[in-house]
């Protein structure tokens, strides 16, 4: 377990070995520690035999969608015309994860290496780290680790640059964030053409999340057949992945664990399980924009992308956020509802009006002026949020409303109909 | 603001001189479109100002040779950009669910009583505070987290209120 808890002997120890170490954050001190050997060993390699070694491993992209890693690298063009990019994602934004946060503050040369890697792989000259504004010391950390690895000259022809967002939850999305280091609005774009074609600045592009990237040195260091065997139930999904555990828990923090885990283990032993006196009720388990599971579905969770869409779910970018009875999920749904509506970009007419609408409407319910026809217009909302933008920012926020009244209904009921005294002011 | 006392306000001081100017060109190195520099210099802006007047984004405009009306599209697009002057303080306090049920809105109450703020996204009458509710600051596991200026803060309980400010005072 991560910083500021002791690792649970249980956790499977890859990527948070060193969080709370602030000696690992040095370069002599990454050094010494095996960091840059995995580097050494990639560019004496060929590029395609790179990819070759992370496509084997079974590598998914620990942002969210879960695309394979090794594949994407292969869209790149074969022949070479122009410039390539590499962006990496740090715009570390969706509620209830914190993962690369504690990767880049505690372990910032692990994704440098990573991100010299795949830029090796995909044969980019140049590589961009997207850190989102709020995270100061993440971005303070990077900085000094950045300096110090290149007064090394570690990277050979790799040029690194940091760049800082400004506030905006949609740069997060892949096409925002290029969209957003070329000076722009962070408005996503529609695909084809895809980065990979013509990604950041028209050049072809490929897009990593910093924990995927993290991932990369212990591939090429100690083979993909190891990380491949880190598996305990679907073949599909393999190696470490960090869990961000937070809300209604005893002990938060970042919980690293071999994929296929079960989640009830996660939160009842490693995480110290909820507060005395109280018992679970819900919980998110890949970040705010996945279906929300109910206590007996969450205790039947494993935690691999096959697992969680089984127990009726998304394994999303691993941010898994806790409820216990004393939640109200009408009033977190709608803060998860305003959350969206918040950072809505607002080029679509389906999530610019849908997201305020659905926060307008739970708003009222909470004020005690719902009716029951309100959930089923809510339902019909999210219907017409789902699948119909450029972006998936809109689906994100008919998620948690769909299963919220699936499966807390009576909650919304107990508002409309007077039951629930009224918690906000209409 | 009358026509008057526009005509009585002070010339307009260029941000990009000296050395802000060569930090500028360094960034500016690094994209093959000048205009990628621009979240870069909107930071340098807000650094040296503390805001981004339209005087300043024109100027921004100027040195990376793209339109105000650009300039203007991306400063209101972020939401950390500053388009009005703020306290000396600027508080950010994250109320999205994984905090808000860990009490992020009684670290909310208790940010603007002490810090005699009162209203969200209101200046203390000292000039001091400025409070505003964000959503997700991406530190899930410290609730609650909140920034204050660039410092980051983990952890802030309504009882750790008191102390918090008389150390930014």
């Amino acid at each position: 377990m991560g910083y500021p808890q002791k690792p649970h002997p249980k956790e499977t120890v890859v990527l948070s070995e060193y969080f709370g170490d602030p000696e690992a954050r040095t370069f002599k001190g990454w050094v010494k520690r095996g960091g840059y050997e995995a580097l050494k060993k990639a560019l004496a390699m060929d590029p395609n035999a790179v990819t070759e070694e992370v496509k084997n491993s079974g590598l998914r992209g620990r942002g969210g969608a879960g695309f394979p890693t090794g594949l994407k690298w292969t869209f790149m063009p074969k022949e070479k015309k122009g410039p390539h990019y590499l962006c990496v994602n740090a715009d570390e934004s969706e509620p209830g994860t914190f993962k690369d946060r504690e990767i880049m503050r505690w372990t910032p040369h692990a994704l440098l290496e990573g991100t010299a890697i795949a830029a090796h792989a995909i044969r980019a000259e140049v590589a961009y780290i997207y850190i989102r504004g709020e995270f100061t010391e993440p971005w303070t950390v990077m900085t000094q680790a950045l300096a110090e690895a290149n007064a090394a000259k570690v990277f050979g022809n790799i040029t690194i640059y940091l760049h800082r967002g400004a506030g905006a939850y949609i740069c997060g999305e892949e096409t925002a964030l290029m969209n957003s280091i070329e000076g722009k609005r962070g408005n996503p774009r529609i695909k084809p053409p895809f980065p990979a074609v013509a990604g950041v600045f028209g050049k072809p592009t490929t897009i990593n999340n910093v924990e995927t990237l993290a991932a990369v040195p212990h591939i090429i260091k100690r083979g993909s057949a190891w990380y491949k065997g880190l598996c305990l139930s679907s073949p599909k999904s393999t190696g470490t992945k960090l869990f961000s555990v937070c809300g209604h828990i005893q002990k938060p923090g970042n919980v690293e664990v071999t994929m296929g885990f079960p989640l009830k283990d996660v939160i009842y032993e490693m995480c110290g399980g909820m507060r005395p006196g109280r018992t679970l009720k819900a919980c998110i388990p890949g970040g705010s924009s996945v279906p929300i599971l109910t206590k007996e579905e969450t205790e039947k969770c494993l935690l691999d992308y096959e697992g969680v869409a089984e127990a009726g779910s998304l394994l999303g970018s691993g941010g898994v956020i806790v409820f216990d009875d004393s939640a109200d999920m009408v009033y977190q749904i709608m803060r998860l509802a305003r959350f969206y509506a918040h950072e809505s970009c607002a080029q679509c007419t389906q999530c610019r009006e849908g997201t305020a609408w659905t926060t307008k409407i739970m708003e009222r319910i909470l004020a005690g002026k719902g009716q029951m026809k309100d959930l089923d217009l809510l339902l019909d909302l999210s219907e017409n949020m789902t699948g119909k933008t450029i972006c998936v920012l809109s689906d994100s926020c008919a998620t948690p409303v769909i299963s919220g009244i699936r499966k807390f209904r009576s909650e919304f009921e107990d508002y409309i109909t007077g039951k629930k005294r009224p918690v906000m002011v209409a | 603001m009358s026509a008057a006392h526009a005509a009585e306000a002070e010339p307009y001081q260029p941000v990009f001189v000296g050395k802000t100017l060569d930090r500028l060109n360094e960034i500016i190195a690094r994209y093959p479109a000048k205009q990628g520099a621009l979240l870069p210099a909107l930071w340098l802006v807000q650094e040296a100002r503390g805001w981004i007047s339209d005087d300043a984004m024109a100027e921004v405009a100027t040195v990376l040779d793209t339109t105000a009306a650009h300039v203007k599209g991306v400063v209101t697009f972020y939401t950390m950009y500053h388009q009005h002057p703020v306290g000396k303080n600027f508080v950010q306090v994250c109320t999205t669910s994984c905090c808000n049920i860990c009490g992020a809105e009684d670290v909310v109450k208790a940010l603007l009583e002490e810090t005699g703020a009162k209203e969200l996204g209101a200046t203390s009458p000292d000039g001091k505070w400025t409070v505003i509710e964000v959503e997700c600051l991406g530190a899930c596991g410290f609730p609650t987290p909140i920034l204050v200026n660039d410092d980051f803060i983990e952890n802030v309980t309504p009882e750790k209120v008191p102390e918090l400010v008389r150390k930014y005072r």
